[in-house]
């Protein structure tokens, strides 16, 4: 597929438009027996295969050695995948021909009674130039670097606390789940603190980013009712601050201006979902899947104990080996893309990934390479929508491999791993033996 | 040795700052902001060149003089 498709690989889909006044629409109905098992990714790409998560790194290798930047699928409605480095970057910097309106690839498309663009329902993520710039300086100024390393502290007291919690250790003997028991709760208890959102709610947190990513196959009906939940779980949130103010990102969101304005209900709650949604899986991935990394690799563990400086380099090299995080953008109009005939509405993955792994800009790029020194990776994208909450993320990462290794210096795999399924790519069991205690 | 930065390009990755404190600073919005004219001592070349060849979208050269 290096210039043009090939008319005979399947027939031509069936596509309607979207109805007038629907929240989402099926661009070709929902058909379980279109989704099973891929047989040919660069023709019949499906990241929501769950064979595909575990084996990413070999599927995008294989496409990129058979000389295929762009792959393809009818799933989901027609769907495109660059592989390349430059042919994600190229999709990231084209704000004309690839909108943001939705970034999360279902079967069903927002419709025209959803926000419409340039705003989307979660700004500024689905939001496009002009208005993205105005809805992404609200937020920067709360993730800005000076802003977010004062939270140091209480994140290495919270890793401490949930490697303690882990009981009694026996060397040698004694088996956790790195996933479950550690990873899975970090990024979310920090996000729901800067939001100021009860810590007894932390379960309901993750079942509302388990909907929202790793269900895009439901039924649209269904996603909506989801959808519909954590709307009503925000707007009692908000509405608790309004009654009880308190410092925190809800009630910056609350005050702040645009345009001498304050922000609409619909405004405020889309970015809520966003900061919940986006913060959570994606760092408990990059956490789950560095311990895994490091429960294989006992030489990069023992370095990273015995040498903790060495974690300045080591921390972009865990970003860029398993960057978590796959966008999406949607083509606002047809366009011809590195020889592919995109139409308008089609689906746009943005494997940030598998660019990390692209041999072109990265030296040895599928060997993970400890003290890497020259590390351009896009594990949090490229172009304006870099992820906003990156500072907190990389602090995240760092202090929780940090605190995990400074307690146990040797572990290894104790079991089968399972994996996340959809767009964010991470473990989501990580059985590890404890060999040693600190 | 003279660094260069494109604020159009940068989108606030804080590589540069995290790398070459000396020669970087961000702003309240996380955007990067050159320290001084450019100019590299010999002493932070290194580190100079580790800002340039972090940078994801390309925003930050190096030249001679």
């Amino acid at each position: 597929m290096t210039d043009t498709i090939d008319p005979t690989i399947s027939e031509p889909l069936a596509l309607s438009d979207s109805p007038e006044n629907a929240i989402a629409w099926e661009r070709v109905p929902y058909n379980a027996a279109d989704y099973g098992p891929v047989s040919d990714f660069a023709t019949d790409f499906d990241h929501a295969d769950k064979e595909y998560n575990p084996n990413a790194p070999e599927v995008w290798k294989e496409l990129r050695d058979s000389g295929c930047p762009v792959a393809h699928s009818d799933r989901y409605g027609g769907m495109w995948t660059p592989i390349t480095h430059e042919a994600v970057q190229d999709v990231a910097y084209d704000t004309e021909n690839f909108t943001s309106r939705s970034v999360v690839v279902s079967h069903a498309r927002p419709g025209d009674a959803a926000i419409p663009a340039p705003i989307g329902v979660v700004p500024p993520i689905s939001s496009d130039p002009p208005f993205h710039n105005l809805a992404r300086r609200l937020l920067l100024p709360p993730f800005a670097p000076k802003q977010i390393e004062p939270w140091e502290d209480e994140i290495r007291a919270l890793c401490t606390r949930l490697l303690d919690e882990m009981g009694d250790i026996t060397p040698g003997d004694t088996v956790v789940d790195a996933a479950i028991q550690y990873a899975q709760h970090i990024p979310v208890n920090v996000i729901g603190r800067m939001l100021g959102f009860p810590e007894a709610d932390e379960a309901l947190f993750r079942e509302f980013v388990h909907n929202t990513l790793e269900t895009i196959n439901a039924p649209t009906a269904d996603r909506q009712e989801n959808f519909q939940k954590l709307d009503a779980y925000l707007d009692a949130q908000v509405q608790d601050h309004i009654d009880n103010p308190r410092e925190d990102l809800t009630d910056y969101l609350l005050n702040v201006e645009l345009g001498g304005e304050k922000l609409s209900q619909e405004h405020v709650r889309g970015s809520m979902v966003l900061l919940l949604i986006a913060g959570i899986d994606t760092t408990w991935s990059a956490i789950g899947s560095s311990l895994w990394h490091l429960a294989q690799t006992p030489a990069d563990l023992e370095r990273l104990h015995d040498e903790p400086e060495v974690m300045t380099f080591a921390l972009e090299e865990f970003l860029r080996a398993y960057a978590p995080v796959t966008m999406a953008r949607m083509v606002a109009k047809d366009v011809d893309f590195h020889g592919c005939p995109m139409k308008k509405d089609d689906w746009v993955l943005l494997p940030f990934p598998a660019a990390n792994r692209d041999p072109r800009v990265f030296e040895d790029a599928d060997q993970f390479i400890i003290d890497r020194e020259s590390n351009r990776h896009a594990a949090f994208g490229l172009g304006i929508h870099r992820c906003l909450g990156s500072n907190l993320a990389r602090l995240e990462l760092k202090v929780a491999i940090e605190e995990f290794v400074k307690r146990f210096p040797k572990f290894e795999l104790a079991g089968d791993v399972s994996w996340s399924v959809g767009q964010i790519r991470g473990p989501r069991a990580l059985p590890v033996r404890i060999l040693e205690t600190a | 040795m003279r660094v260069h930065l494109d604020v159009e390009k940068c989108q606030g990755h804080n590589r540069c700052y995290a790398l070459a404190p000396e020669l970087f600073d961000v702003d309240d919005y996380g955007q990067a902001v050159l320290l001084g004219n450019g100019s590299v001592s010999p002493d932070l070349e290194d580190k100079a060149r580790l800002a340039a060849s972090n940078c994801p979208e390309y925003a930050i050269t190096i030249t001679d003089s």
